[in-house]
């Protein structure tokens, strides 16, 4: 399962974020990778931490993830300074927890590790809040953030066997069609497609 | 700066900016007439529904915050045999509950007037009208319907594939399908997009192309109507006779208060809040409150409630992928007792145990969007990684259901009353909705199960739940509450949507409906408010 910045891209329309003016993409230009997380202390061991989430929270499968997740935060923080400071004070924490029970932040443990502390965190049944406790803004604010990035992603809903997963807008094709077809099927049907990688649009014809 | 000072001079008032509202409102506008809306909610901005879709999907948020519901505003009380869940389907602010709602469309059958005092050709006019104001898809292959003269103006979407499956265990059963009128586009239509496929339909359609009364507020506006949004209505005032309304008097958020004067008042405001108003609005000459002579404001409240039977099936259903249903059935409407007959047999007669009454009217629907959405069992599980993965695929392909209607009659035990003892946020009593569900309405949700039971039988489905008499639930179409008579002492409103007593007051609104049928009531609602709108302007 590889997932693309098109995948990226259209998740971010999906949730908003007017993707079509190229200040999303995930390197300047320079060819230097951009982070959501510039204006904070540390920016890339803030991005690592997130991907070590996600490293956690994503089917082994999936490939692409770095590239996915550094276009897709940075699309979501993108004029939103209350939700990347929701974001970056998860981070935080969840690297105050790892550093108190493992003595290191939680991109530096390994794999094994980063699950076990989610665990212990209680991250798995908390119930997503972003006002919450520690564990509930760790599962809204992380773990549930890249999971509503991943799975409204036409790669993310494909995996599951639906190419046009709720809060995607993949069109009127899909729900006509029988599991016979052919597997790639969003990409048969370019009325399907709400986000191209050149000049993707919001989804939403109506605005 | 908003300015929320009243109009100098108006010809019309309008309470409400929902659907009924806003369809009056620019009606009048585009005759000519000076127009105020005033609408207790805000006005929501277009680019905010995506984020509030998210809040829709994502666990975290209450569901009342997607449409801003809630809070002291909108505090109600329930009392009677069950809980009504008043604000959960309800939407305050321009563009109404059409906001949050489904978007089906139908018209009455013709045997739902039966004791209304027009019929369906009185309406059928209006009918036309309200399917292009709406832009409606659909197709002319629904036996059962009324007569129509034109085409739908949009064709309709096509079925599903769970529609097909549907459909071979329905032929051998004898049972009809056909197509759904959806106030949603299958194409372009009145500068909005062609459904793109959100899948979030109820409660956020974040491309605009399921219709919202918003649209026409706009349409009013660009006629040179005047809306006030955040502007409780708190009481109308009438003249020394009786005979006019005066005034209505408003709230605004700096803490003042405003009287808007018109020469017409039409109240559309829903069918919850016009009774609480009218009784809001009691004076020395109507103690009772307002256009209430008769007793009848506030009672005779109905709803429709909803049945439904699911499973899953030994293949792919493809739900989900649309949040829209594109096949129905309404033989069962106009007789809920019958058995059909098909090839390989078929669903059995209505059985009469002698002690509970005939059912009545049955929708059925099969549904597009049955068993959960990956994306929503993936954010609330305890799950991660390969594990959650195995878990979607597991839960996710072959599930299946059918849900439906049936209607509520009239009782004049259900009502809306003023609950003295809990104020709103301008300390005036809330609404208290007095419900319940009589032995009638739970012998058409045992009909309607047994027959979606057959169907889903037929069909070889593990049926695995379903929804009827005992955990059945309102589909949030307030009715009745200001019904529609000939007769002064027995209704609240003559068969021109005004109030018997004041000359100069009218209703739009499900409030009027003297019956409820069992079909989504909003396309009858849209009918009745361009006819009363019609009406107030032969009075001015």
């Amino acid at each position: 399962m590889e997932l693309t910045r098109r995948d990226a891209l259209a998740a971010l329309a999906a949730s908003g974020v007017a993707v079509g003016t190229g200040a999303v993409v995930g390197t300047d230009a320079d060819g230097r990778l951009r982070n959501p997380f510039a204006e904070t202390p540390s920016p890339e061991d803030r991005m690592a931490t997130l991907l070590a989430v996600a490293d956690v929270v994503y089917p082994s499968a999936v490939a692409g993830v770095e590239e996915f997740v550094r276009t897709y935060a940075l699309g979501r923080t993108k004029d939103r300074a209350d939700y990347r400071e929701g974001m970056v004070e998860a981070l935080s924490t969840l690297d105050e927890y790892a550093r108190t029970w493992h003595g290191a932040d939680f991109r530096d443990l390994d794999a094994e590790t980063r699950e076990s502390v989610l665990d212990q965190m209680g991250v798995d049944t908390a119930k997503p809040d972003p006002e919450g406790s520690d564990p509930a803004r760790v599962r809204y604010y992380l773990v549930n953030e890249l999971l509503y990035a991943l799975y409204t992603s036409p790669t993310g809903g494909r995996s599951v066997g639906i190419e046009n997963p709720q809060g995607h807008p993949g069109g009127t094709g899909s729900y006509r069609r029988g599991p016979s077809a052919d597997e790639d099927r969003s990409k048969a049907d370019g009325s399907e497609s709400s986000a191209g990688d050149s000049e993707p649009n919001t989804g939403g014809g109506g605005e | 700066m908003t300015d929320r000072n009243p109009s100098e001079r108006a010809d019309v008032c309008v309470v409400g900016a929902g659907p009924a509202g806003a369809l009056a409102a620019h009606r009048l506008a585009d005759r000519g007439y000076d127009v105020v809306v005033l609408e207790v909610g805000e006005r929501f901005d277009f680019e905010d529904r995506k984020r509030r879709m998210e809040r829709a999907i994502r666990p975290g948020h209450d569901p009342l915050s997607v449409w801003e519901m809630g809070g002291p505003r909108d505090a109600y009380t329930s009392s009677g045999e069950r809980f009504y869940p008043l604000n959960r389907a309800r939407v305050k602010g321009v563009g109404g509950t059409t906001l949050h709602w489904q978007g089906m469309v139908m018209r009455l059958h013709e045997s739902d007037f039966e004791s209304w005092p027009l019929d369906y050709g009185d309406l059928r006019p209006y009918y036309a009208e309200a399917e292009r104001a709406l832009g409606v898809a659909g197709a002319d292959d629904n036996p059962y319907a009324p007569p129509r003269e034109e085409p739908f103006p949009m064709s309709a979407f096509p079925p599903s594939h769970s529609d097909s499956l549907f459909a071979a265990a329905c032929e051998r059963l004898g049972v009809t399908m056909h197509s759904v009128p959806n106030a949603r586009n299958s194409e372009a239509y009145d500068d909005r997009s062609a459904c793109v496929g959100y899948g979030t339909c109820k409660p956020v359609c974040p491309s605009g192309a399921k219709y919202s009364a918003d649209h026409h507020v706009e349409k009013a506006e660009s006629e040179g109507a005047r809306v006030v949004d955040r502007a409780p209505v708190q009481r109308l005032e009438h003249d020394d006779s009786g005979e006019r309304v005066t005034a209505a008097v408003y709230a605004t958020p700096d803490g003042e208060s405003h009287r808007q004067e018109a020469r017409e008042f039409v109240l559309a405001a829903g069918g919850v809040e016009i009774p609480r108003l009218l009784l809001l609005s009691k004076s020395a000459q109507y103690p009772d409150g307002l256009a209430n002579s008769s007793g009848a404001v506030g009672r005779y409240f109905m709803d429709h409630l909803f049945a439904g039977v699911g499973g899953t099936l030994d293949r792919e259903t493809r739900q989900n992928h649309v949040g829209f249903i594109t096949s129905e059935c309404h033989q069962f409407y106009d007789d809920p007792t019958r058995g059909t007959e098909g090839r390989d047999g078929g669903v059995p007669e209505w059985t009469d145990s002698g002690d509970e009454p005939a059912p009545d009217s049955i929708k059925l629907e099969f549904l597009n969007y049955a068993g959960p959405s990956p994306v929503e069992m993936a954010l609330s599980g305890d799950q991660w990684g390969d594990d959650l993965l195995d878990t979607l695929r597991e839960g996710y392909g072959n599930s299946i259901a059918m849900g439906g209607l049936v209607g509520q009659r009239p009782r004049k035990a259900n009502r809306v009353t003023l609950d003295s003892s809990t104020t709103d946020d301008h300390g005036n009593p809330v609404p208290k909705i007095h419900w319940s569900v009589d032995a009638r309405t739970k012998s058409s949700l045992r009909r309607a199960n047994e027959i979606q039971r057959a169907i889903l039988d037929e069909l070889g489905a593990d049926v695995s739940w379903s929804v009827g008499p005992e955990n059945t639930g309102p589909a949030f179409h307030h009715m009745g509450t200001t019904r529609m008579g000939t007769d002064s002492d027995e209704s609240v409103v003559n068969p021109r949507l005004r109030t018997h007593d004041l000359r100069n007051l009218a209703i739009a609104s499900s409030s009027v409906f003297v019956t409820s049928g069992a079909l989504n009531p909003t396309l009858t609602i849209a009918a009745l408010a361009l006819k009363a709108a019609d009406h107030v302007d032969e009075r001015l």
